[in-house]
Parts: structure tokens; sequence; C-alpha cells
């Protein structure tokens, strides 16, 4: 039962044992943690830039492939400013009402070399939880590539990691009101991939189509660097899901195990699904299939099982792969690169499906004393629910006054021209 | 003299090359275009969007032969060019009224 209290808890627990009195014991740093931790961060840097850029980039038109990698490449730049100046203290400053945290830790007050979160020192603690602030917005950028302007773009991400992220991640792992209800997500399902698919919804909602879209064909320019970008997302990833641990020890070690095999699975239903039902396997669909794993073993990854986490991959390939091939269609909406087609709804595979496997009878971690699988569910439901309703209203009201005040999209003559020429004077491409 | 044209697939191009070497030509232009005819296009497909691409990358042969030379070197292309495939192309022949070589000022069946 250590175990599972400590993964139980893993980022608030830390946090909550750096509480006033309740500290002196964990005080102490670990050389193997920090050393782990710090390669952690670089890991979960390197799914931003360039993993996902280099992803999102291949998917595009060759007219805008320059302008997705420049969003992801900014946002990277403006969210660790904002993170170093208020977001952290925001995420995981002292607790206000569950809500969200103070403005103790503002432009990073009291984080010295000799401060510590758990084992670790709270440099690398902070860096490491602005990796997962800086891909979070950054993942929102698929679902309105290729139309939105750069400079509202900046506006709606800058208000984003402000009011939506940072007060998600406090819900979460900053020691608020989801944590308090035993809401369980080990790596982020909820906190980054729920909330990115679903702000991607709306955006993609209150942005509109792409012009042209979906008579017109808008072929990807490269899918190579897509596959190259998977690629990078799929090892970055062992940062993301390991690292949130926040040690080197066997809950780690379990967290990248179940990673991989959840990932394989995915990638390998939404092959095998094509290939049955259009004749042929394709490279894009396989990717797609192991970052909707990826996605769904997140909030998992410390709690499941090796048996849970083929369960999982197999499911988010199923129903990633039904989402995004089958209903999007139907649907008419036009989230260009499918941010909430694999992020929202793999999250949500994810996170539902991590309060059933992370039963003890499944191979998981178990669950808390007097806590069965119908309650955990129950609070799963809860915890995605709460981030999909705050984050869809409030993501709906920054994009509509971001559109009152400077316009949201481009004209219909600079998407025509493509983002690359007519918001940066360049070009990704120039092979003429 | 004739103006002999043939439409081929792309990976045809070496085996066309050979068998007009094999009966004498000593030049031919080749360029690379786009059509369609009875093989259709074909169909790609990305996370479910499916895209129907009507021209097909196809290669155009050209050379200026004799009147005499001219049925051998549409066997030569046709031998060539052949897989029995819907899509292997066609071969036009038309009259050429005059060829010029611009080194020399040569004309007729001695420029070919």
């Amino acid at each position: 039962m250590k175990t599972l209290k400590k993964a139980t808890f893993s980022i608030g627990g830390l946090l909550l044992a750096l509480a006033p009195g309740m500290a002196a014991a964990q005080d102490e740093l670990s050389a193997g943690d920090t050393a782990w931790m710090l390669t952690a961060t670089a890991l979960v840097l390197f799914m931003t830039i360039p993993g996902l850029s280099l992803f999102y980039a291949g998917m595009v038109r060759a007219k805008n492939a320059l302008s997705v990698m420049m969003q992801c490449f900014a946002i990277t730049c403006m969210v660790t400013i904002l993170w170093v100046v208020y977001l952290y203290s925001l995420a995981f400053g002292d607790d206000i009402s569950g809500f969200v945290g103070g403005l103790g830790k503002a432009f990073m007050a009291g984080v010295s070399t000799d401060s510590l979160t758990g084992t670790i020192p709270e440099t690398v603690f902070s860096m490491f939880q602005l990796t997962f602030a800086i891909i979070t917005p950054a993942l929102i950028v698929g679902a309105f590539a290729e139309r939105m302007k750069f400079s509202a773009m900046l506006w709606f991400m800058a208000l984003w990691v402000t009011l939506v992220y940072a007060p998600v991640a406090h819900w979460v792992w900053g020691g608020g009101w989801l944590s308090e209800r035993g809401v369980l997500d080990f790596a982020g399902g909820t906190v980054v991939h729920i909330n990115a698919g679903v702000a991607g919804l709306v955006a993609a909602l209150v942005m509109g189509k792409r012009r042209g879209y979906p008579q017109h064909p808008m072929k990807p320019s490269n899918l190579v660097l897509t596959m190259v970008g998977a690629g990078m997302l799929w090892v970055g990833w062992f940062g993301f899901n390991a690292g949130s641990e926040l040690a080197a020890d066997g809950v780690a070690g379990m967290a990248m195990a179940v990673t991989q095999i959840a990932t394989a699975a995915a990638a390998l239903t939404w092959m095998f699904l094509e290939w049955i039902s259009h004749g042929k396997p394709s490279a894009l669909g396989l990717a797609s299939g192991a970052v909707a794993g990826l996605v769904a073993i997140t909030p998992a990854s410390g709690f499941v099982g090796p048996m849970g986490a083929l369960a999982i991959g197999f499911a988010s390939g199923l129903v990633c792969y039904l989402f995004v091939v089958k209903v999007k269609r139907s649907l008419g909406y036009d989230d260009s690169l499918d941010a909430f087609g694999v992020h929202g709804v793999g999250g949500f595979v994810g996170a539902i499906l991590t309060g059933v496997f992370v039963d003890a009878s499944f191979g998981g971690a178990g669950l808390e004393e007097g806590v069965g699988i119908g309650s955990q569910v129950a609070s799963q439901f809860i915890g995605a629910g709460a981030t999909i309703v705050y984050c869809g209203v409030v993501s709906f009201i920054l994009l509509k006054l971001i559109d009152a005040v400077i316009g949201l999209r481009v004209s219909d003559e600079q998407e025509e021209m493509g983002l690359d020429l007519v918001l940066h004077d360049e070009m990704g491409y120039n092979l003429h | 003299m004739k103006l002999v044209t043939a439409i081929i697939k792309p990976f045809k191009l070496d085996d066309v090359r050979q068998a007009l070497h094999e009966v004498g030509i000593a030049g031919i232009t080749v360029t690379e275009v786009k059509g369609f005819g009875r093989q259709k296009g074909h169909t790609e497909l990305y996370r479910g969007a499916e895209y129907n691409v009507d021209f097909l990358p196809k290669l155009k042969i050209e050379t200026a032969v004799t009147s005499e030379m001219a049925e051998q070197v549409v066997e030569a292309i046709q031998r060539g060019a052949a897989t029995g495939k819907i899509g292997d192309g066609k071969i036009f022949v038309s009259a050429l009224e005059e060829v010029i070589r611009i080194r020399t000022g040569e004309t007729g069946a001695q420029a070919i």
C-alpha cells in the first residue's frame, strides 16, 4: 500500500509532502532521482521542439509548413517567460480553495539551488512541469492550423495557459480539488490531452473550416517529416510518463514499460483497421495510432500493469480510428490535424480506463482502501467532465473575445497564398 | 519523314531506349507529362480523407525518322513499352515537313 499511496499522488503528493510539518523526513536530495529528472525534462521538451513541430509540419500543405513549426517554437518561448513570471506559481504555489495556486512563487521567488521538491531540486521540478505547460498549448495548434493569425494565436495561448492550463494543472497535480477527490491522472491525460483536445475542438468550431474543406484536396506536404516527428514524440514520451513519477524507481520503470506496450498496440490496431477497411496499411495511420496509444496510456502509466496497457492500447487505437476516420468526416467540422480526435478522444479513453485497469485484478497498482472500480471510474468521469466543461467554456470566451478585438483568421486571400509567405515573409520550402 | 511520338509508362524508358538503339535510332527527346486515358487515376487516403488523383505521370518520347524507318521504330517502341496491362500508352505517327540541323544547316533526311 505504500507504493500505491506514492503512485496515486505522485506529483501532488510530493508537493503535499512539502507542507510545513510534513517535510522533514523527505527533504533529502537523491542524485539518482535528480539525474533521471534532468534527462526526463530534456525528453519532454524534445517532444515539442522538434517532435510535435515536425509531426504537424508534415501534415499541413507546403505553403503552411513553416507556420506551424513557428507557432510551436514561439509557444515554447512565450510559455517559458510566463512560467517564470507567474504561471509556475499559479499551478504549484500555495493552494487557494483547491482551485489555483497563489502568487507566492511569482518570479520564481524562493527557488534557489538549495530548494527541493521531494527528492529533486525545485529548479528541476519547475522546468519539468514547464515542458508540460509548453506542449499542451502546442498540441492545440493542430486544430486551427493553416488559417489562424499569428498575433491572435499568441494572445489566445498566453490567456489560455493562464486561465485554463494553470488552474487545471493545479486541480490535479498542485494539491487542488481533483486530486483531493482521488482522480487518477499520472502524467496528464486530463491536464494535457483532454484539455488541449477540447480547446482545439472549440477553436475549430469558433474559427470555421479552412477554405475549400472538405471539397478540395488538402494533402499532407511531407509525411516523412510526420513519421520522424511521431518517432520523436514516442521517444520523448518516456520522459513524459516515466518522468511523472519524479523519481528513478520501480513505478517509473513500469510507466516506461506500459508506455511502450500501449503505443505499439494502438499503432498496430489503427494499421490493421485501415488495412481491412481500405485495403492498404498507411504510414500516417500507423503514426496516428501510435500517438493515440501514447495519449491514452498517459493518465494510466504509473497505475496499470502490462496487460492493462495492452487493453488501453487496443481500445484507444480502435476508438480514435473510428472517431478520426469515420465520425469526424460526418460531423463536418475542420479539426485540421485531429488535435481533438487523437488527444481529446484518446485522453478521454485513457482517463476512464485508468479507473478500470488500476485494479489489482488486472495487474494494476491497486485501488485505495474501500474504493471499487465503479466509484474510481466515476471519479475519472468527474475529472474528465470538469476539465471538458471548464476548458470548453473558458476557451470559447477567450476565442470570441480575441475575434472581436483583433480577429482570429487571416483573410481569404492570405489563406490561399499560405501563412508562411503572408505572415512571416518566408517560405518553408524553396524548391524551385 | 515521320515524327514518332509515344506516351509510355515512366519505368519502361530504359527498355524503350534500348529497343530504339537496336534499330539504329540515334536520338530521342523525353518529356515528363501527366494525363489520363483508360487507366484512370488512383486514390490517396489520409486519415480517412480520400483524394482522387486524375492525372498520372507518363513520359512523352519524340523521335524524327525517315519514312522507311517509321514502321520499325513503332515496333521497337511497342516492344519496349508493353507490359500487357492497361495504361501502357500510345504511339502517334505524323508527317514531318522539314528537319534542320542547327549547327550545320543540313536539312531533310541528312539532318535526322
